[in-house]
């Protein structure tokens, strides 16, 4: 049976995407942030997944207003960028894994939770930059594991609640541990923390809210879900709502977690950037 | 679209909650905006804003906004800041140039105000 090893968490802001271009790592803008990353890259190297779940949200590159899925997991043989409006380039293709793909829908239907299969679908800067933090280069990284996405709306409400959210996490862990292949597994959690891109409130963060996120997430994600959604507006900031891609990772690891490392600066972009790595007890 | 009874927006200053009711009103200009994902639609917008408009049949607010490069009316008219952010790489703006031409304050404001918080 499948194992996950653990789950890790970043912001994917667009911004970022243009620094790795650009090499800007030890830019004194940049430093703060890129720092969150060497720890992440020795776990990787020396727990080697097979597969990577990338839970992101779409921002308007794989769906528009007129189908918008709740959750939508991909079951493609590979996943390819495309231009989202300002000239990105076009990566090599990021290997999928279509029959992890199926194995998660099947248990998770039956498990009650009734998602959307894409058997196509163009991902943006909420997937690929993850990936390419995580895996230099990706997807042209020796180690870069075959991938599974899934995007949940936070696009336009009603969006999950966080209870929903994290059950949903539960079931994808469930359905991960009984995938009868012996695959080590890595949950992505991308997105957030509080930022607000739009309206009169443009520019709000709230470090003392995105404490309290990162401290809970870790050790009791519960308590979040006493947040109600228009909270997490409020506190989080309108596009902070992306916070639930961390519930969904976190849900799926379990109760017994090690933080190995956390990292979380302001501003990066808009945004308060954070990064999480949690470990499953072996 | 209002149904008494069942009004399912909350007031949160500074911020609208892009909601069903807020989704139908923007439905044109976000598919617009949309549509921007792609070069050549986005090369077609330059050559001809108003013949681009006028297929996507945006309304005459919507249609002002886009003229008047006006974010806030934008979004007061249905617009979406993630398909809006499609509009704004036409220009080349960054989303702190975007920050401050909906808060009042210059780009270098808006970056002082955003580092203001850390």
């Amino acid at each position: 049976m499948a194992k996950i090893l653990g789950g890790i968490t970043t912001s994917h802001i667009p911004a970022v995407g243009n620094a790795i271009q650009k090499e800007l790592y030890d830019d004194p803008y940049w430093k703060p942030f890129f720092d969150g990353y060497p720890k992440v890259h020795a776990w990787i190297k020396a727990n080697k997944p097979d597969y990577v779940i990338n839970i992101y949200n779409d921002h308007g590159l794989g769906f528009f207003l007129d189908q918008m899925p709740t959750f939508a997991i991909g079951a493609a043989h590979e996943y390819k960028n495309e231009d989202e409006g300002w000239g990105l380039p076009a990566l090599d293709p990021f290997p999928g894994a279509p029959e992890l793909s199926w194995h998660i829908i099947e248990s998770m239907v039956a498990d009650e939770f009734d998602i959307t299969s894409c058997q196509e679908l163009a991902v943006d800067h909420g997937f690929v930059v993850p990936m390419q933090l995580f895996w230099p280069g990706a997807p042209n990284n020796p180690d870069m594991p075959r991938a599974v996405p899934i995007s949940a709306n936070t696009v336009q409400h009603p969006i999950p609640t966080l209870k929903r959210a994290l059950d949903f996490g539960k079931a994808l862990g469930r359905a991960l541990r009984s995938f009868p292949e012996d695959a080590r597994i890595v949950i992505l959690g991308t997105g957030g923390l509080s930022h607000q891109l739009d309206g009169a409130r443009a520019g709000f963060i709230n470090k003392e809210f995105d404490q309290y996120c990162l401290e809970n997430i870790v050790s009791n994600p519960e308590e979040l879900t006493k947040v109600t959604r228009m909270e997490l507006v409020e506190k989080a900031g309108a596009q902070g709502t992306e916070f639930l891609m961390w519930m969904m990772m976190r849900g799926a690891l379990g109760d017994n977690v090690t933080e190995i490392t956390r990292n979380y600066h302001i501003p990066i972009s808009n945004t308060a950037a954070g990064t999480l790595l949690l470990e499953c007890a072996a | 679209m209002d149904h008494p009874g069942f009004d399912h927006h909350t007031h949160i200053p500074g911020t609208t909650i892009f909601d069903g009711k807020m989704a139908m009103k923007g439905y044109a200009l976000n598919k617009m905006c949309y549509a921007f994902n792609r070069q050549d639609n986005r090369d077609a917008f330059v050559a001809d804003e108003e013949a681009f408009m006028e297929k996507y049949g945006l309304n005459d607010a919507q249609k002002q906004a886009v003229r008047d490069r006006n974010i806030l009316g934008m979004i007061e008219e249905g617009g979406n800041i993630y398909y809006l952010a499609k509009f704004a790489g036409i220009f080349k703006l960054s989303v702190q140039d975007v920050g401050g031409m909906q808060t009042g304050r210059s780009t270098e404001e808006f970056q002082d105000f955003l580092q203001s918080q850390a």
